[in-house]
């Protein structure tokens, strides 16, 4: 598998607070990734320094060369006196033929939304707006900071089943930033817990035949939610920041 | 043609609006007004030093406006209190630019002439900087235009495109100082910031598109020099304060001509 972004050592400090210690990451092609983490753990600093916004204090991040990044930001703030249209915001910053727009429109399941301001979307239309947008750049690798915020359960399952088939689709990998850290997306190859250091990493396992689960989610989600449980009662006695956690203090249901 | 004085105070004003048009459109998507400000009263001290030094006002007022203009950039990318800093820093340099024009015997006399700008005086060599000037900006802003709009909508956004949100900024500095040297002798340093954001603010209400905006905003800029300088003539106004009272008249106007968009 040919890497596409990989940290080796990265750490971040934003004045004297250390962010980000010594994170070992990366992700390949066609790979799905979910980063869960509580508030302030350094998920989005951590998609900051790979889209290249963060200096590192320490190690380095390295790009596959000539990378296409199809970048979902958490929330996009369209300032009032900004007229924008949806048309308008796919041509940046590379304009993209009407019939291109179109079609990721129609992709992303918002088709005819074109000519609507930005500003009058609901959250659902946005983020598959957003979602549009990335795609129109051909991505090797998409990059969703809280793609589902906003989102209801349903919404979420819908939008968590329309990034799996992009994935299958376009062979794009997906990093996702989530801070639920009950709810991941059961595509994922891989779930890495973060929490200023790379906690532990794990594959989630599908729980859709439980009925908790479906008690809980309903079963119109298709199965597109895995539980993933933590236990924070696991020690990091040798103090290493690195430390992978092992399985002992997580169960993974 | 240009041998009239109002002929000679529209073209100057109309070639201005090229510039602050698209500009304006940026000051008011990216609320940078007060930055605007900042950058125009260090203009003051820029014509001050220029007389002092016996150097060219525009040249001075240039420099002067650029200065300022990137520090309150830099400062305000470290996340000091923007708004703090940039009312230290506006009106100390207004201050400055008073006390060292002060000193300046020849300066006293037309101060008045810097602060709310001189357009009936305007001369051919001005009209020459002023259009130059104007669409130098007018060139850099639609060179950079799909890199500054992204930029605007988002920084992250930008910066995974390949964009750097911070060399826009750069792009956006050197035009608003720019823009502020060459419009110095039209509307003066206390006027340049609403002759930036008025117009924007009515096409605002009328435009659908970022493009369509920063179109309108010259028109409406256009429609403001040319009534305030009628008005300046049939009621013996002052001309800047004229044109950016003329300018006001037209965004309560637009206001009721609103579009829902």
């Amino acid at each position: 598998m040919s890497t596409l972004i990989s940290t080796q050592g990265l750490s971040v400090r934003h004045g004297g607070n250390t962010v980000l210690s010594n994170v070992q990451f990366s992700i390949a092609r066609g790979e799905i990734v979910t980063v869960v983490g509580p508030n302030g753990s350094g998920k989005s600093t951590l998609i900051r320094a790979l889209i290249g916004l963060e200096t590192a204090a320490t190690g380095k991040v390295s790009r596959a060369s000539g990378l296409s990044v199809g970048y979902v930001p958490q929330k996009l703030h369209i300032d009032a006196s900004l007229p924008l249209s949806v048309r308008r915001f796919l041509s940046l910053p590379k304009r993209v033929s009407d019939a291109q727009a179109d079609e990721a429109l129609e992709r992303t399941g918002v088709p005819g939304l074109g000519p609507r301001p930005l500003a009058r979307l609901s959250g659902g239309q946005f983020q598959r707006v957003l979602l549009a947008r990335a795609l129109l750049v051909n991505p090797d690798i998409l990059i969703l900071d809280e793609p589902t915020q906003g989102l209801d359960q349903p919404g979420t399952a819908a939008f968590y089943k329309l990034i799996e088939e992009v994935r299958s689709q376009t062979g794009a990998a997906v990093l996702m930033v989530s801070h639920d850290l009950h709810v991941v997306m059961s595509a994922s190859d891989r779930v890495i817990c973060l929490n200023g250091h790379v906690c532990c990493e794990g594959t989630p396992k599908v729980v859709a035949e439980a009925p908790e689960y479906r008690a809980l989610f309903g079963i119109g989600t298709g199965g597109a939610f895995a539980l993933y449980q933590h236990h924070h009662d696991h020690g990091h006695d040798d103090g290493s920041a690195s430390q992978t956690c092992g399985h002992e203090g997580h169960t993974h249901v | 043609m240009f041998d009239d004085f109002l002929v000679r105070a529209a073209f100057a004003g109309i070639g201005l609006t090229l510039a602050t048009g698209p500009l304006g459109s940026f000051v008011v998507w990216r609320r940078m007004a007060f930055f605007g400000d900042a950058t125009a009263h260090a203009a003051i001290l820029g014509v001050a030093l220029s007389f002092a030094f016996g150097a060219s006002v525009y040249l001075g007022t240039l420099g002067v406006a650029l200065a300022m203009a990137l520090t309150v950039a830099r400062l305000s990318g470290r996340g000091h209190a923007v708004d703090t800093t940039l009312g230290v820093l506006a009106h100390s340099a207004l201050a400055f630019g008073l006390v060292a024009a002060s000193f300046q015997s020849g300066l006293r006399v037309d101060l008045s002439a810097w602060l709310f700008g001189d357009i009936l005086a305007v001369s051919r060599t001005d009209l020459i900087v002023v259009w130059g000037g104007a669409l130098a900006v007018l060139a850099l802003l639609a060179w950079r235009w799909q890199g500054l709009l992204t930029s605007t909508i988002n920084d992250e956004l930008a910066m995974a495109s390949g964009i750097n949100p911070q060399r826009e900024q750069l792009f956006l500095t050197v035009a608003l100082a720019l823009t502020v040297a060459v419009s110095i002798k039209i509307v003066g340093a206390l006027l340049i910031a609403a002759l930036l954001i008025i117009p924007a603010a009515a096409a605002r209400q009328i435009a659908r598109g970022p493009e369509a905006m920063a179109v309108s905003a010259t028109g409406v800029g256009i429609c403001a020099v040319l009534l305030g300088l009628w008005a300046s003539l049939t009621f013996d106004t002052p001309a800047g304060p004229s044109i950016v009272s003329a300018g006001t008249v037209l965004f309560v106007a637009s206001l009721l001509l609103r579009r829902r968009a």
